[in-house]
């Protein structure tokens, strides 16, 4: 599966035309039953590619509710060994929804890039963003990933002019993810206005859908990039769904799920009913 | 990781893409990695051009007071009954640091740049006073990004930066200290990519910071090489300098690289004792790893999580290590060796009594493994110390560890 899972999910979409919506959970967070649950409930909430992110001590691109997601993680001692076994336990019970992986450089090196791909394929991941492995650093993991058929997803930002967009979609496959603001997850909001013609641009370059990330809050906003993109992605305030629920002592998947619900409703049904500007 | 092949010439690395051997590299998000592009193209216009040679050298004479002296340290040098032994006096500089000699040549080429906003990280302070002293000087807003445990225990550094001009972020994320600072300035570099330039403070991070750390610090190293020239009419037997990110380090030994007789000794920071688990020495205790954009040695798990650093020092109280420190370790070009809180309290005092002269405790590690360096060398030898900084901010932290109010 791997590759095709990824290639399969977004080519029914765009049948459909809709979007596909991407919902990112931190493995582990706020522990490992709970977000199993979690991941689990996502097919059925909405969520048509899952995102997992496996923690990390120092994730140097993300805004504080991820920040704080990987150390809830991290204090129950998630470790991408155990992500893993979360992925394995989802895909008995799901055989279609891709699975991307998501994460820093440091945990992978110590896997070693070639036993993590086919450990990471034997388990049911389809693909892999690694945030702070860019192209000029990525051919010995773009080489591992290759062998096990599992996808390199690449980030496109708003500091990707043409010349470098030819290096970032050079060995990806899958779909490509633009960043749609420079900062960190969860801070700055997206522009669906501003986001559009970039999302244009790396189809274009890429010949992949295009999914668009960071700063995607609510469901309106989701909706407006559903318009324009192959893929919206949401996270940091599904993450804080899971600060909020252990603040207040409520279920944290009810709540996670809940609020994946609302943002698959919104963007499963742009298109369907544009508002005009 | 495998051991790279034995170079012929130390001194030519990194190569293009900003490896030394296995480590080094750009490992940035993707947002970063055209202005890292464009930072590297701006260094080596820079670098090449004379007139900012001139400039900088300028401003080192007159601005910073270089040269440093070469000074022959008598007593100690009796005490220890071994070798000749120099200091080279870096914490003479303005600012009480060999930390100025870098953020000069970064404030410059940010100039160059166009670059109209300054982010630092700071640990003890002495990156961050350094930077929020040419901000000032070139008349740049500065945030310095410092962990909010730091800021406790280096108050008069946060006053210092704040008389400056410059503004300090207390970073609570992570264990709030140096690496949870340089995450949050790395957080703020991605976020405002247009008009703000990173002044990285040591020989670490993503190419080209540890190459043009090093080249900026160098001077200390080429200095030091003429002094000793003049004064003893050949070159030493061994330098010693402490080791935290690496800076003054890089900075001393690099015009040693290709001279096979000068042993090149690095002093990380063994905290309360390698076997207690709590310090802070990437190589004698860590393995290699990605942090901060680049491979190197890092304290870590096994499931590769970074783990805290511990030491009486907030300058070497960091989990990883430049990269070029990594591989002069892996070929044997250089020792790493490490010295306790405690062994670093007493050169402190020892240093202070016999040579009138308080070191940063810092720069206390590199006296502590002195004494056995210069035995080992022996009568008749020569060995440098990098005198990296003044201790004037230590004292309250000494007093501490010495049960002493003041």
């Amino acid at each position: 599966m791997t590759k095709a899972r990824i290639e399969a999910r977004f080519a029914a979409l765009k049948a459909e035309d809709r979007a596909a919506f991407v919902t990112y959970v931190m493995a582990g967070d706020p522990d490992y039953a709970t977000s199993l649950e979690i991941v689990k409930g996502l097919p059925g909430a909405g969520a048509d590619v899952i995102e997992i992110g496996f923690p990390f001590s120092d994730p140097m691109a993300e805004g504080p509710p991820i920040q704080r997601a990987a150390l809830r993680a991290l204090d129950k001692g998630m470790t991408l060994a155990r992500t893993l076994e979360l992925v394995a336990e989802f895909r008995q019970g799901d055989q279609t929804t891709p699975i991307i992986m998501m994460g820093y450089a440091n945990p992978l090196v110590r896997w070693g890039y070639d036993a993590f791909a086919r450990d990471a394929a034997a388990a049911g991941v389809d693909g892999l963003i690694a945030v702070d492995i860019p192209p000029e650093e990525a051919e010995p993991l773009a080489d591992a990933l290759d062998a096990a058929d599992l996808s390199l997803i690449r980030l496109a930002t708003p500091t990707s002019d043409d010349e470098r967009l030819k290096i970032v979609v050079r060995r990806t496959s899958g779909f490509v993810y633009y960043v749609s603001v420079a900062g960190v997850t969860g801070v700055k909001e997206a522009d669906a206005e501003l986001v559009a013609p970039n999302v244009a641009r790396v189809r274009v370059a890429s010949g992949l859908p295009v999914a668009v990330g960071f700063g995607i809050k609510t469901p309106e906003r989701a909706a407006a990039i559903a318009r324009v993109a192959d893929g919206v992605v949401v996270g940091s305030v599904l993450v804080d769904e899971v600060a909020a629920a252990l603040a207040v002592n409520e279920s944290v998947t009810v709540r996670v799920l809940s609020k994946v619900e609302s943002l698959a409703k919104a963007i499963s049904t742009a298109r369907a009913h544009p508002v005009s500007a | 990781m495998t051991i790279p092949v034995l170079p012929n010439d130390y001194a030519a690395y990194p190569d293009a893409s900003g490896r030394f051997g296995d480590y080094g590299g750009r490992y940035v998000p993707e947002t970063l990695m055209p202005l890292v592009h464009e930072l590297e193209a701006a260094y080596r216009a820079a670098k090449a051009d004379p007139a900012f040679q001139a400039e900088l050298s300028g401003f080192l004479k007159h601005y910073v007071g270089r040269p440093s002296p070469l000074y022959f340290a008598e007593r100690l040098t009796d005490h220890f009954g071994g070798a000749k032994i120099y200091f080279k006096r870096e914490e003479l500089n303005h600012t009480g640091s060999h930390k100025i000699n870098n953020c000069m040549g970064q404030i410059l080429l940010a100039r160059r740049m166009g670059k109209t906003r300054i982010i630092a990280e700071t640990g003890a302070g002495q990156h961050g006073v350094a930077s929020a002293t040419v901000c000032a000087r070139f008349g740049l807003p500065c945030i310095v990004y410092m962990g909010a445990v730091d800021v406790e225990r280096q108050k008069p550094n946060v006053f210092r930066m704040n008389l400056l001009g410059a503004q300090v972020e207390a970073v609570t994320s992570g264990s709030a200290t140096l690496k949870d600072a340089m995450n949050e300035a790395l957080r703020d570099w991605v976020t405002n990519v247009h008009d703000t330039y990173y002044m990285i403070g040591t020989a670490a991070g993503m190419h080209p910071y540890p190459e043009m750390v090093r080249d900026f610090q160098s001077v200390i190293g080429q200095e030091t090489r003429a002094q000793i020239l003049e004064i003893e009419g050949r070159l030493p037997d061994a330098i010693v300098a402490c080791v935290g990110g690496g800076s003054n380090a890089i900075g001393i030994f690099h015009p040693f690289l290709n001279d096979e007789g000068v042993k090149l000794y690095g002093i990380e920071a063994a905290g309360e004792g390698m076997e207690s688990g709590r310090h802070a020495a990437a190589i004698n205790g860590g393995q290699p790893g990605v942090l901060h954009g680049n491979m190197t040695y890092l304290l870590q798990d096994a499931a590769g999580q970074i783990t805290e650093a511990h030491s009486i020092s907030a300058g070497l109280d960091y989990p990883g290590i430049g990269p070029e420190h990594s591989w002069l370790h892996d070929v044997g070009r250089a020792k790493y060796l490490t010295a306790t809180d405690a062994e670093s309290l007493d050169a402190f005092k020892l240093c202070a009594e016999l040579e009138g002269i308080l070191p940063a405790i810092e720069t206390a590690h590199a006296l502590a493994r002195l004494s056995d360096v210069a035995k080992e060398v022996g009568k008749g030898g020569i060995v440098v110390v990098n005198m990296s900084g003044r201790g004037d901010k230590d004292v309250a932290t000494v007093a501490a560890h010495l049960g002493r109010s003041i």
